[in-house]
């Protein structure tokens, strides 16, 4: 049985012919799409290593199943920067430390945006910590991730400012 | 996982149809089938997709207040509906103090109230669980038990129901909207969750083919609104399941208790509504009076293995819940939703 689906993958259409419908979006990126920076860290939902977001929401890719998204849009962390320039939440994840082995950053920036775009936390470093806790960093690097994610929302505040003006 | 048939419907109907097939499931976002079917501990032949479903995706009002609640709203999605968070503050609570934002954004109400046990027997292959397969033991009952039930449990099952959701959903007297091969029904919450008795692996109400379509809250419910609060007590400070967790809710007159709503989660395989402990309450309200009450929620309480600390535990988070319930609905959203150690927003948990 082959299951055909369009998906839109960092901005690109993709049409995606699957033999096995048993493939989950973090399989799909990572071993047919060579899109390897979301990470399978437990498989299960627990860690957020494997966080995209689609239709702009942040979700674990690991616990979708490929077949039921057509028609949505992906973006992964090979689609965040624009070109050579760094998202904002890049570039603050660097000013910051906001890592250390690096294997779970790619989600937790994922994350981060969903989060920036949820638009839930405000500036309270409380409300950030809560709702990046789906994320788990086993270096640790908790306290930076908590500074860049406030940080970038700053830098995107005013990047839509400037837009605006 | 195993192979499986691929089917998505187009309606309720056609939905019905193959979910009434033998071995069919149905797969909503499937944050909790997915991973049991990567376990093995779900197995079905047939997955059937509802999520392209038309119109079980709204949030509906009635015209005396209640709400009608769509089986595939998203949790987050229904969690911050500015609506909903104002006249159903302890389940909007709940909701948010459940799970990751990820999880929240793609699981579903009708994939919260039908999410299986965390029992790690019950999702470990090789151990016995009454629940996974009818009649082949229960290892909980000697194993690492300390997070079980102390509630309606029986010498087949002492597993508890992980939902926080379902916690004020009890409490406010929901009513689940089902359709299946017979036609339309409606089960009363309290109905929905079945205790284990002898056959634990009949693990709710719904029948073969069965598929819940919305969830109501009636507008009676709204009048604990402005007196309620969810607590919950968690291993770690955030993204973890409820040890035990408290849903209540007060209608105030003249500052005396006219009505309560209680009921508890973590201690059952089902949300543990307390109807004694809540006509108990009617009266002056007073720290004697609400542990009275919390003593009659627990009173037939009996711990399954090394888990009586639950009991004290439950007993104490009834007493905080309805202190703060008292002194009124948080104005915003607690930072960490929930939580019995911080309420101020701005606040740290930690030194």
């Amino acid at each position: 049985m082959s299951l055909s689906i369009n998906l839109t993958i960092n901005g690109e259409p993709k049409a995606v012919e699957l033999d096995d419908p048993r493939v989950t979006l973090l399989d799909l990126l990572r071993e047919r799409l060579g899109l390897t920076g979301a990470k399978k860290g437990c498989d299960r939902g627990q860690c957020g290593a494997c966080t995209v977001l689609v239709d702009g929401r942040r979700v674990n890719a690991c616990l979708a199943l490929t077949v039921s998204l057509d028609g949505a849009r992906v973006t992964t962390i090979e689609g965040l920067a624009d070109g050579g320039r760094l998202h904002p939440v890049q570039a603050a994840f660097i000013a910051h430390d906001g890592f250390q082995c690096g294997f779970c950053t790619p989600g937790q920036i994922m994350s981060a945006v969903g989060l920036l775009a949820e638009g839930h936390a405000g500036d309270d470093p409380e409300r950030v910590r809560e709702l990046m806790s789906g994320n788990i960093c086993r270096c640790a690097a908790y306290r930076g991730i908590t500074e860049a994610v406030l940080e970038a929302q700053g830098v995107l505040a005013d990047q839509a400012k400037e837009t605006a003006a | 996982m195993n192979r499986f048939e691929y089917v998505h419907p187009a309606s309720v109907a056609e939905a019905v149809a193959a979910g009434s097939l033998p071995g069919s499931a149905y797969l909503a976002a499937g944050t909790n089938l997915l991973d049991l079917m990567k376990v093995g501990v779900a197995r079905p032949e047939r997955v059937v997709d509802i999520t392209r479903l038309p119109e079980l995706d709204r949030i509906e009002w009635a015209p005396d207040g209640g709400v009608r609640i769509g089986a595939l709203v998203r949790n987050a999605d229904l969690a911050y509906d500015a609506r909903f968070q104002q006249t159903f503050p302890a389940a909007a609570e709940a909701l948010l103090s459940g799970a990751s934002a990820q999880l929240r954004n793609a699981a579903t109400v009708g994939g919260n109230l039908l999410q299986r046990t965390r029992c790690a027997y019950f999702q470990d292959l090789a151990s016995a669980c009454n629940r996974r397969v009818a009649g082949s033991g229960c290892d909980a009952l000697d194993g690492d038990n300390r997070l079980h039930a102390v509630l309606g449990w029986s010498e087949h099952c002492i597993a508890t129901h992980p939902s926080d959701f379902c916690v004020p959903l009890a409490a406010l007297d929901a009513v689940v909207e089902v359709e299946g091969p017979a036609g339309k029904r409606e089960i009363a919450f309290d109905a929905l969750h079945r205790l284990p008795w002898f056959t634990p692996e009949r693990e709710t109400a719904l029948e073969r083919g069965e598929l819940i379509v919305a969830v109501r809250l009636p507008a009676e419910a709204a009048a604990v609104a402005r007196h309620a609060r969810y607590l919950k007590v968690r291993e770690r400070t955030s993204y973890a399941f409820a040890v035990v967790s408290a849903a209540v809710g007060l209608e105030l007159q003249d500052g005396a208790i006219r009505g309560a709503r209680l009921a508890l989660g973590g201690v059952a395989a089902k949300p543990w509504r307390a109807k004694s402990a809540e006509a108990a309450l009617v009266g002056p309200p007073s720290i004697e009076a609400f542990a009275r009450a919390a003593d009659l929620a627990l009173v037939d309480a009996r711990p399954s293995g090394a888990n009586g600390f639950k009991i004290e535990l439950a007993r104490r988070l009834i007493v905080r819940a309805l202190q703060q319930a008292l002194d009124g609905t948080p104005k915003v959203m607690p930072a960490l939703p929930a939580s019995p150690f911080s309420t101020t927003p701005g606040a740290s948990h930690a030194a």
